[in-house]
């Protein structure tokens, strides 16, 4: 069976994303001829002498009234090599909070430039997000190649200019890829283009069928968040007491020792159960079952580790904030922190910079974190969590900042990211500082 | 331990399995825990069709050894096949799960709900489903929905939060980011739950056939006396139908969704059992609902319509 790859779109308005994901569909044959027709027809209602293949993914009344994409929107494809899910992001600059929505799963983002404008800071800052949030692979879809005259030299230009940037951001030179397409007209999209003789690389969807894919972080150390407690409490399981939860990194095998974190109390996995048997082990994104050779108390909201490299246990930690709600951050700000399965209460007590997005650079201590920004702060929390930092853990080091008063979501945190600064390289972003910062007299328990 | 329902999930111990259907199950594992322990009073929509059939197997998965600690909700339009309510019924038997049934047809008799002149039921379920989600004063509801299905599904989030009229707003919906899903509401606001957003109709149907998950006979060919209405194969029923000038022919057909009778439409096909059926629906040209379903034929907008009103 053919493996996943999680993907997301970026790019300003106008870029022709909604386009280009359209021409995968369609040329992957995965838009059906119900659909087709339905885009046929509403094209000519607007007047179109060909098939707008925007409409296939503008899914709400007022996108297609508007002519822009509002929402993600996921999109399904498969190949006989790969099954693909895809969140295509509004390059709109207000619904930038979407662009980090698509990249928080992404193992891959395609970011879409207009070969007529090249590099813009809309791209900057996209790439920018993008890499803050760890997603390890990019490609730079150089769009409106036809518009260009195919000119090799103007997708030499924008190509030098972005892998300057991206490396300035962390990128390997390999886990970016530049490509010259047209999403109107097909060229190099899934078929290699005539129009383009100088360019040997692979087409979009050959690269996405054959990129490596990092899954799961299998290599990572063990992390199991306990999500529910499992007691049938029936004659047959009179003593089962199992803790269910989605290994988050690393693997886990029968006999390891293990920490139960916040307590510190140690164990080892008697056994790693599923409803179609006992596993021998089991690794990053596998939802088990697991149930330790002592009684403890354990529930929801703890983490189970490996015994030997736990996370540091702390209640002050920094962490980078991407603001996604209009109420703005003020120093001091009462907010809910949900963190594996686990919400506590939190004060954010300093707002050490933000991420100025006009000039590219970071603000120290601003006064407030608005709508789009992107902030490092320093937050406290009611009750001690066991963190990673994000770029060693995705999952343990990823957090939500939850409005108590009304529930809704405020912000994507990342324990101990570094902000996107692009005037150094020395700001780079994957695999830089992991280890969160804890102040001299937060909680530290328990040593390894 | 296992059950004729779920007969072919045999002990394994395979290690690192991470095929698409093995992470699929597993994130659909995850939402349901989730939701078991942040909600107080969830409910599993279940109509006896295949995917709230396989909602109810991953959530027996989930759970497993304990029993899946939610009840299970049917809005009944009245409009069934008798095939389905059979193994609806069945299925809740077999696996000891609670039911409750809220009947379209008692709110039409007390005069909350008015017939439409179409004859149709499936908009009608919004309102006894609404209904019910207050007076069971259930806070999470979990639904078979895919994102593959239809443009405006594609937009929903995994965790969609309904003020508390019922009603979807696209555009005050929360980022949903990594695998966090924020489930706080208000009271008298609740959570819908689609554990299968990331399923397509083939992931479907290949994990019905990996798991052996029995469903409704009308799911495979036979024969069956149908009528052409609007390009659809409509079968007799209490709904209505055939008008006068429509002819009854018999024709070897099958259903590729189950819904309301009169507006769910057969396709003629000869898939008698799954692999054939896995192999149609792979080669198919026609969506599921653009197939299968005239609601959806009402206007460009219709489904983003009927969300906005509470449906799902």
């Amino acid at each position: 069976m053919s493996d996943l790859l999680r993907l997301a779109t970026a790019g300003s308005v106008d870029d022709g994303k909604s386009t280009l994901v359209g021409r995968l569909l369609y040329d992957t044959k995965s838009v059906l001829a119900d659909t087709l027709d339905a885009v046929h027809r509403a094209s000519a209602d607007r007047g179109l002498s060909t098939p707008d293949l925007s409409l296939l993914v503008d899914g709400l009344r007022s996108e297609r009234e508007q002519g822009i994409t509002i929402d993600v929107a996921y999109r399904y494809f498969a190949t006989d090599k790969r099954s693909f899910v895809l969140a295509d992001t509004p390059g709109h600059v207000q619904y930038t909070r979407n662009t980090v929505t698509g990249a928080s799963t992404a193992q891959l983002a395609i970011l879409l430039v207009d070969a007529r404008k090249g590099v813009i800071e809309q791209t900057r800052r996209h790439a920018a997000v993008l890499a803050l949030l760890g997603v390890p692979r990019l490609v730079l879809a150089v769009n409106k190649i036809d518009l260009v005259d195919f000119d090799e030299t103007t997708f030499a230009r924008i190509s030098k200019e972005f892998t300057a940037h991206a490396t300035a951001l962390g990128y390997s030179p390999d886990a970016v890829v530049h490509i010259p397409v047209s999403a109107l007209a097909g060229d190099n999209v899934v078929e290699h283009s005539t129009n383009t003789p100088w360019y040997s690389g692979p087409t979009l969807l050959e690269h996405l069928e054959s990129v490596p894919v990092e899954a799961d972080p299998h290599d990572g150390e063990f992390r199991f968040p306990v999500q529910y407690v499992i007691r049938p409490r029936t004659p047959e399981h009179l003593d089962y007491r199992g803790y269910a939860g989605l290994v988050a990194s690393g693997t886990v095998k029968v006999g390891d020792e293990v920490v139960v974190l916040p307590a510190g109390l140690r164990s080892t996995v008697e056994k790693i159960d599923t409803f179609d048997g006992p596993l021998a082990e089991a690794a990053a994104g596998q939802s088990v079952t697991l149930l330790l050779a002592d009684d403890l108390d354990v529930s929801r909201g703890d983490l189970i580790a490996a015994a030997g490299t736990p996370p540091q246990v702390t209640d002050e930690f920094d962490a980078t904030l991407c603001w996604l709600s209009e109420k703005p951050l003020t120093p001091g700000a009462r907010v809910l922190v949900k963190h594996g399965a686990r919400t506590v209460q939190a004060i954010v007590t300093e707002l050490r910079a933000r991420f100025d997005e006009q000039r590219l650079a970071s603000v120290d201590s601003p006064t407030s974190l608005g709508l789009n920004e992107i902030g490092r702060v320093a937050i406290r929390t009611a009750e001690p969590l066991p963190v990673d930092g994000y770029y060693s853990s995705r999952r343990t080091g990823a957090f939500l900042v939850i409005d108590a008063a009304d529930g809704g979501t405020l912000a994507a945190g990342l324990v101990g990211a570094g902000l996107p600064v692009l005037d150094g390289v020395d700001s780079c972003t994957e695999g830089g500082n992991t280890a969160p910062v804890a102040d001299d007299h937060a909680l530290v328990s328990p040593g390894p | 331990m296992n059950d004729d329902l779920l007969a072919g999930s045999s002990v394994s111990t395979a290690p690192t399995p991470h095929t698409t259907l093995d992470r699929l199950e597993s994130e659909a594992i995850h939402i349901f825990r989730e939701v078991a322990g942040e909600f107080d009073r969830p409910v599993i929509l279940f109509s006896g069709g295949k995917d709230s059939t396989l909602l109810v197997h991953l959530a027996i998965k989930a759970f497993w050894p304990a029993p899946v600690p939610f009840p299970l909700l049917h809005v009944d339009t009245g409009h069934n096949f008798d095939e389905v309510i059979e193994f609806r019924d069945q299925v809740v038997a077999q696996h000891g799960l609670r039911l409750e049934v809220a009947k379209v047809q008692d709110w039409i008799d007390d005069g909350r709900l008015q017939e439409r002149p179409d004859g149709t039921r499936n908009p009608l379920q919004t309102v006894p489903l609404l209904d019910s989600i207050t007076s069971h004063r259930y806070d999470a509801v979990f639904g078979g929905g895919r994102r593959d299905e239809e443009r405006a599904r594609a937009k929903e989030r995994i965790f969609s939060l309904r003020n508390s009229f019922g009603q979807w707003e696209p555009r005050r919906q929360r980022p949903e980011l990594w695998n966090l899903y924020n489930g706080r509401h208000r009271a008298g606001e609740h959570v819908r739950v689609f554990p299968l957003s990331n399923w397509t109709e083939l992931d479907v149907w290949n994990y019905i056939d990996r798991e052996g998950i029995e469903l409704p006979s009308i799911y495979y060919s036979h024969q069956r006396d149908v009528y052409l209405r609007d390009g659809m194969w409509l079968t007799e029923g209490p709904w209505g139908g055939p008008r006068p000038e429509e002819t009854v022919l018999t024709k070897t057909i099958r259903y590729r969704t189950v819904g309301d009778g009169s507006c769910t439409g057969a396709v003629e096909s000869e898939a008698s059992d799954i692999r054939e059926v896995i192999a149609e629906v792979a080669a198919s040209r026609l969506t599921e609902r653009g197939a299968t379903r005239a609601d959806d034929r009402l206007s460009e907008a219709a489904m983003e319509d009927r969300k906005r009103e509470g449906y799902f």
